[in-house]
C-alpha cells in the first residue's frame, strides 16, 4: 500500500506557517516517513495533484487567484486543514476589510511619495472585495488557529490525522500568540 | 432594604452549597470551586447581567439564569455545564469575535485576554459566522492610555469601574446595538477629557485589548484588576 | 371651581352638557391620524377652518384621533349626529360647510352600517371620533369618571384588584400578563411610595392603537390610572409617550390640566384619603424604551436599557420603589370594567382571554383602519368580513401579528380564534396589535428579513445574542435575499434564531427571531428556493433577478 499524500498550499500568508512546519525540525523527518509530500512551496511541483488526502492550507483568501486555487484544491483533497490565523480567521491580511479597494490600492502605491505612482495592474491576480478565511470559501475538516501554531501542534495535528484521529486541536493551540 | 440575610441550601452541579440569601448563584459556585464563566462580571463591580456567558440551567424552569445576578433561593438546582449552555457560550464568543476586528497576532492582549482565554477553554477553534469588519478608529489622544475600538466587547466594565469606584463616569456608550461605541465625555478624545484621573482603573479592569497603557504595548504584562477587592475591603471595614 | 364629590354631581355635568351638546354648534373632527395624516388630512382641517370662518357657519372643527376605517381616508365625523365622511378633499371643504345643516353629498357619506364598523364591539373605542377629546364635560357626558368617583367612594383599594382580577383583563402591552394580579402584587408591596406608569411608547412599526387612544380619548387612560393608583397605593402617575406623538402629548397634557380643574387629579380626590397626579415624560422614540426596565431607566434620566428581572418594577421599580406598569390599552379598559362590572367583562372573549382587543389591520386588505374585536374572534372574520378580504386579483398568503416580535400564520390557520394562547400555538404573539395581511405578492423570506433589520436597528446593544446576534441574522437573510446564501447559511440561521431567543436578556432578542422561525415553520420551501434556486417566487428579491440575469 502507498503512502498517504500530503500537501501545503501557501495563499494569502507571511510564509510564517511555513516556517513553523519546518520549526518541527528532525521530527519532520521521521514524519515525513510516513507520508509523500505531493505539493507544497517547499519542493518543485508546479500542479496540484489529481487527489491528495491531506492539505494544509496557510494563508487567507484575497486575490481572485487565491480563489480559484482553493476551490480545485478543496475539490481534490480529502481532508482539508486551515493552518494558522490567516487561513482560519483572515488574519492580518483581513485588516484591510474596512477599506475599498481601489483606496486601498491608492493609499499603498500613491501619494507616499514614491518616485513612481503607479497602482501595479494587469496580470497580477486581483484583490477581492474581502479578505476571507477559508472556510468561508470552501469546506474545512481540521481548523489550526494560531498565529503560527507551533511546531509541537503542527506535529501533533499531522501524526493524529496520519492515525487516522481527529485532533483535539482546541487543547493545543489558540488564536494569536 | 431586606432583613438579616438567611442561610439557603442549594445543589450547584450536584454538589450541595450553603450560601447567604443576599449571594447570587456565582458568588456561591466561585466559594465552592465550581467555576462558571464570565465577561461581563468582576467582583466589586454592579452587576449587568450583559455577556450571558454565565448563564445556568435552574431544575423546573426552562428558561437560562445568569448566576452573576441570580440570588440562591432554598432548594435551587443549579447545573453550570450542560452541552446546550456550551453551545450558547461557545455563540457568545463566535459573535464577539466576528462582531468587531480581533487580530489577536498584533494585539496588545495577546496571550492575556479574557476573550481569547475564553475561546481557547470552550474549544473555539474557528468562528462560523461572516466577520463583520467594521471600520472602528482607536483613540490614542490619551498621554498614557488608549483605546482601540476594534478589541472593545462593550462589557462595560471600564464604564462602572469609572462611575462606580473612581467616580469620574468618564466612559458612556453613544448608540445602539452593533453601533454602540465607548465614548469619553461627551464624545471627545480621551486626552482632552476633563473628568479623567489618568488612573488607570478602567485599563486595568478592561478584560481585552481595547484598553492598553501605551508603555506596555507588546510588554507582557497581564492586567491585574485585583485592587477592586483591596478598595471594597477598605470600604467595608470603613462603614 | 368646587371639587367634585358625588356621582351625582358627576351626573349634573354630564346633563348639562348634553343639554348644551343639543344646542351646540355642529362639529366636524377631522382624522388627523397617521393614515388620514398622509393624506394631508391637516390641510383638509385648515381648509374647513378657513371656510367656517370665512361663511361664519356656527361650526367646530377639531383634528381627532383615527375613525377607524383609515382606507378611506381622509375621513371627517360630524357632530352631534355622527355622521362620517369619507375620501375627503381639501377642494370639498366649501360644500361640506355649505350642507352643515343638510344632507351631506352621498359621495361623501361612508356608512357606519358596513361589516367593518358593524362586526366590531367597541369598549376602548367607544368614545374615539365621537367626543371632543379637549373637554372632559364630553367625556363625562358620556359617563365618563363615573367608575373612578364609584370606586373612590364605594370601593376599597382590595375591592378593586379584585374586580379587575375577575374580569379577566390580561395586560395589552404584548405579554398579556393577568393586570388583577400585578395591581394585587403592588397593592401588597410594602412601601409607603409607590408609581403608576402608563406604557405609550407604541414602539411597533405601523401600530398605532395607543396613539389613537390618547388622541381620542385621553382621559379614559387618566381615569384607568387613577383608579390604578387608588387601587396600589400610589399617589404619583407618569405617562411614558414618544416625542413621534405630539398631538396624543397635547391632547393628555389638556386632559391633565382639565382632570386637575375638576378634582381628578390632585389632593383628596372626591374627598378621599387619596391623592394622585400624574406627568407627561416624554420619549425619544426608542423601541426598546416601550421594555419595562428600559422604560423606567428612562424617566429616570438614564440610558434606556433593560436590566435583568428579577427585581420586577412591582417589587423595585421607578427609583426602586414598587411600580406598577401597564399599557394605555390595559388602562383603558378599566373604567370600562368597574362601571359596567367584572362579570360583563368576562362574558366576553374567551376562556383565558377576556374583553376586547384593538388591532391595527393593514397590508393587503380592503379596509385598512383600526378595529375592535372581542377575543377569540376568527382571523377569518377579521380579515375576510371586517377588513373586507383581500384585493382582487390576489390571493391571501399569511397573516403577520405582534410586529417585529410576532410570527406569520398561514392560511390554514384561519380559523383560529384570536387570543394569547392560540396565537402562540402557531407560533406568533398577540404583541400589541398590529396585525398585517400579506397576499401572493409577498416573499417570506424579504419579510422575515424586514424585521430582523428592524430588531437589529432597535437592539440597545447590552447584550451580546441580541446586539450582535440579530446583526449575524441579518447578514444571513440579506444573503438569500440576494441570493449568496449557502444551505450552511440555513444551518446558521436556525442556530441563532435558538441561541438569541433562549440567552437574550429582554423581551426584544428573545422575540426577535420569531419572525424567521414562524416563516420557517410554514414556509420553509421559500426559504429553500431561494438557497438553492436562487428564485423569489414572488419576485421581489434580489436573487431572482440575478438569476434571470444570467439565464
Ligand atoms: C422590546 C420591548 C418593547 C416593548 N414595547 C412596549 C410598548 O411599546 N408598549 C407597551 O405597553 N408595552 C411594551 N412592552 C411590554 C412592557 O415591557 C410591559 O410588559 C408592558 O408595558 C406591561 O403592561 P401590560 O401588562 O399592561 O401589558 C415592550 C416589551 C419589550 C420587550
Ligand atoms: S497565521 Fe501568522 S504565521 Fe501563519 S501565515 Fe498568517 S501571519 Fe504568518
Ligand atoms: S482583544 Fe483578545 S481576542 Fe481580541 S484581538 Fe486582542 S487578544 Fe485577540
Ligand atoms: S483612567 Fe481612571 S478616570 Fe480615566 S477613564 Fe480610566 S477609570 Fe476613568
Ligand atoms: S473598553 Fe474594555 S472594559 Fe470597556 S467596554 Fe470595551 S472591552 Fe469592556
Ligand atoms: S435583548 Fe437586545 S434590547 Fe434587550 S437588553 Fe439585550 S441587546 Fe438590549
Ligand atoms: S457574567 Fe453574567 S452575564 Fe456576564
Ligand atoms: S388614520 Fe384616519 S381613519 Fe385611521
Amino acid at each position: 500500500m502507498s503512502k498517504p499524500t500530503l500537501a501545503t498550499v501557501w495563499l494569502d500568508g507571511c510564509s510564517g506557517c511555513h516556517m513553523s512546519i519546518l520549526d518541527m525540525d528532525e521530527r519532520l523527518v521521521e514524519l515525513s516517513e510516513q507520508f509523500d509530500l505531493v505539493y507544497s512551496p517547499l519542493v518543485d511541483c508546479k500542479e496540484f495533484p489529481e487527489q491528495v488526502d491531506i492539505t494544509l492550507i496557510e494563508g487567507s483568501v484575497s486575490s481572485d487567484e487565491d480563489d480559484r486555487k482553493i476551490r480545485a484544491v478543496r475539490a481534490r483533497t480529502r481532508i482539508l486543514v486551515s493552518l494558522g490565523d490567516c487561513a482560519v480567521t483572515g488574519n492580518v491580511p483581513a485588516m484591510r476589510n474596512s477599506i475599498p479597494v481601489p483606496e486601498l490600492l491608492d493609499w499603498v502605491y500613491k501619494g507616499n511619495g514614491l518616485l513612481q505612482e503607479q497602482v501595479p495592474a494587469d496580470r497580477l491576480p486581483s484583490l477581492l472585495p474581502r479578505v476571507r478565511p477559508i472556510h468561508e470559501v470552501v469546506n474545512v475538516d481540521v481548523f489550526v488557529p494560531g498565529c503560527p501554531p507551533s511546531a509541537d501542534t503542527i506535529f501533533t495535528v499531522i501524526s493524529e490525522l496520519l492515525a487516522g484521529r481527529v485532533p483535539d486541536v482546541a487543547a493545543l493551540s489558540r488564536f494569536g500568540v | 432594604m431586606n432583613p438579616v440575610p438567611a442561610v439557603k441550601t442549594l445543589v450547584i452541579d450536584g454538589t450541595d452549597v450553603s450560601a447567604s440569601s443576599d449571594q447570587t448563584i456565582l458568588d456561591a459556585a466561585q466559594e465552592n470551586g465550581i467555576s462558571i464563566p464570565t465577561l461581563c462580571h468582576l467582583d466589586g463591580l454592579t452587576e449587568v447581567g450583559a455577556c450571558r456567558m454565565c448563564l445556568v440551567e435552574l431544575k423546573g424552569s426552562t428558561k437560562l439564569q445568569p448566576a452573576c445576578v441570580t440570588l440562591v433561593e432554598e432548594g435551587m438546582e443549579v447545573t453550570t455545564q450542560t452541552p446546550r449552555l456550551q453551545k450558547y457560550r461557545r455563540m457568545v464568543l463566535e459573535l464577539l469575535f466576528a462582531e468587531r476586528n480581533h487580530v489577536c497576532s498584533v494585539c496588545v492582549a495577546n496571550n492575556m485576554c479574557g476573550l481569547q482565554d475564553q475561546a481557547k477553554s470552550h474549544g473555539v477553534t474557528h468562528v462560523r459566522f461572516p466577520y463583520r469588519s467594521p471600520a472602528l478608529p482607536v483613540d490614542v489622544s490619551h498621554e498614557r492610555f488608549a483605546l482601540d475600538h476594534n478589541r472593545c466587547i462593550l462589557c462595560t466594565r471600564c464604564v462602572r469601574v469609572c462611575n462606580e469606584i473612581e467616580g469620574a463616569h468618564t466612559w458612556d456608550l453613544l448608540g445602539r446595538g452593533v453601533n454602540s461605541l465607548l465614548i469619553s465625555d461627551l464624545h471627545e478624545p480621551w486626552g482632552e477629557s476633563d473628568t479623567c484621573t489618568s488612573c488607570g482603573k478602567c485599563v486595568q479592569v478592561c478584560p481585552t485589548g481595547a484598553l492598553f497603557d501605551k508603555s506596555k504595548v507588546g510588554g507582557k504584562e497581564r492586567k491585574n484588576p485585583d485592587f477592586l477587592s483591596y478598595l471594597n475591603d477598605m470600604r467595608e471595614g470603613l462603614r | 371651581m368646587e371639587k367634585l364629590m358625588t356621582l351625582e354631581e358627576l351626573e349634573q355635568i354630564a346633563n348639562e352638557r348634553r343639554a348644551a351638546k343639543e344646542k351646540s354648534p355642529r362639529a366636524l373632527n377631522v382624522c388627523v391620524a397617521a393614515g388620514c395624516l398622509s393624506l394631508h388630512s391637516d390641510a383638509i382641517k385648515s381648509a374647513l377652518e378657513k371656510e367656517v370662518q370665512r361663511t361664519g357657519a356656527n361650526c367646530r372643527v377639531a383634528g381627532t384621533g383615527c375613525l377607524g376605517l383609515c382606507s378611506q381616508g381622509p375621513l371627517v365625523s360630524g357632530e352631534p349626529d355622527g355622521c362620517l365622511l369619507k375620501n375627503v378633499a381639501e377642494s370639498d371643504a366649501a360644500e361640506i360647510v355649505a350642507r352643515l345643516d343638510s344632507a351631506m353629498p352621498e359621495r361623501l357619506l361612508c356608512s357606519r352600517e358596513q361589516p367593518f364598523f358593524q362586526r366590531q364591539t367597541v369598549i376602548v373605542l367607544e368614545n374615539s371620533g365621537r367626543i371632543d377629546p379637549e373637554k372632559i364635560d364630553e367625556y363625562i357626558a358620556a359617563d365618563g369618571y363615573q367608575a373612578l368617583v364609584h370606586a373612590l367612594t364605594e370601593m376599597t383599594p382590595a375591592q378593586i384588584v379584585q374586580e379587575v382580577s375577575r374580569s379577566g383583563l390580561r395586560g395589552r402591552g404584548g405579554a398579556g400578563y393577568p393586570t388583577g394580579l400585578k395591581w394585587g402584587t403592588v397593592a401588597k408591596t410594602i412601601g409607603t411610595t409607590k408609581y403608576v406608569i402608563c406604557n405609550a411608547d407604541e414602539g411597533d412599526p405601523g401600530a398605532f392603537m395607543d396613539r389613537s387612544v390618547l388622541e381620542s380619548d385621553p382621559h379614559r387612560v387618566l381615569e384607568g390610572m387613577i383608579i390604578a393608583g387608588y387601587a396600589v397605593g400610589a399617589s404619583q402617575g407618569y405617562i411614558y409617550v414618544r416625542a413621534e406623538y405630539p398631538l396624543a402629548i397635547k391632547r393628555l397634557q389638556t386632559a391633565i390640566r382639565e382632570a386637575r380643574r375638576l378634582g381628578f387629579l390632585g389632593s383628596q380626590i372626591c374627598s378621599a384619603k387619596f391623592s394622585f397626579d400624574v406627568e407627561i415624560r416624554i420619549g425619544g422614540g426608542a423601541f426598546v424604551c416601550g421594555e419595562e426596565t428600559a422604560l423606567i431607566a428612562s424617566i429616570e434620566g438614564r440610558r434606556g436599557t433593560p436590566r435583568p428581572r428579577p427585581p420586577f418594577p412591582s417589587q423595585s421599580g421607578l427609583w426602586e420603589l414598587p411600580t406598577l406598569i401597564n399599557n394605555v390599552e390595559s388602562f383603558a379598559n378599566v373604567p370600562t370594567i368597574l362601571r359596567r362590572g367584572s362579570e360583563w367583562y368576562a362574558s366576553l372573549g374567551t376562556k383565558k382571554s377576556k374583553g376586547t382587543k384593538v388591532f391595527a389591520l393593514c397590508g393587503k386588505v380592503r379596509n385598512v383602519g383600526l378595529i375592535e374585536v372581542p377575543m377569540g374572534t376568527p382571523l377569518r372574520q377579521i380579515i375576510f368580513e371586517i377588513g373586507g378580504g383581500v384585493p382582487e386579483g390576489h390571493r391571501f398568503k399569511a397573516v403577520q401579528t405582534g410586529g417585529p416580535s410576532g410570527g406569520c400564520i398561514p392560511e390554514q390557520f384561519l380559523d383560529l380564534p384570536v387570543d394569547y394562547e392560540s396565537l402562540k400555538e402557531v407560533g406568533s404573539i398577540m404583541g400589541s396589535g398590529g396585525m398585517i395581511v400579506m397576499d401572493d405578492s409577498a416573499c417570506m423570506v424579504n419579510v422575515a428579513r424586514y424585521f430582523m433589520e428592524f430588531c437589529m436597528s432597535e437592539s440597545c446593544g447590552k447584550c451580546i445574542p441580541c446586539r450582535a446576534g440579530t446583526a449575524q441574522m441579518f447578514e444571513l437573510l440579506t444573503r438569500m435575499t440576494s441570493g449568496t446564501a449557502t444551505p450552511h447559511d440555513l444551518e446558521l440561521l436556525e442556530d441563532l434564531c435558538d441561541m438569541v431567543s433562549n440567552t437574550s436578556l429582554c423581551g426584544l432578542g428573545q422575540s426577535a427571531p420569531n419572525p424567521v422561525l414562524s416563516t420557517l415553520r410554514y414556509f420553509r420551501e421559500e426559504y429553500t428556493e431561494h438557497i438553492v434556486d436562487k428564485h423569489c417566487r414572488a419576485g421581489v428579491c434580489e436573487c431572482s433577478k440575478l438569476a434571470e440575469v444570467s439565464a
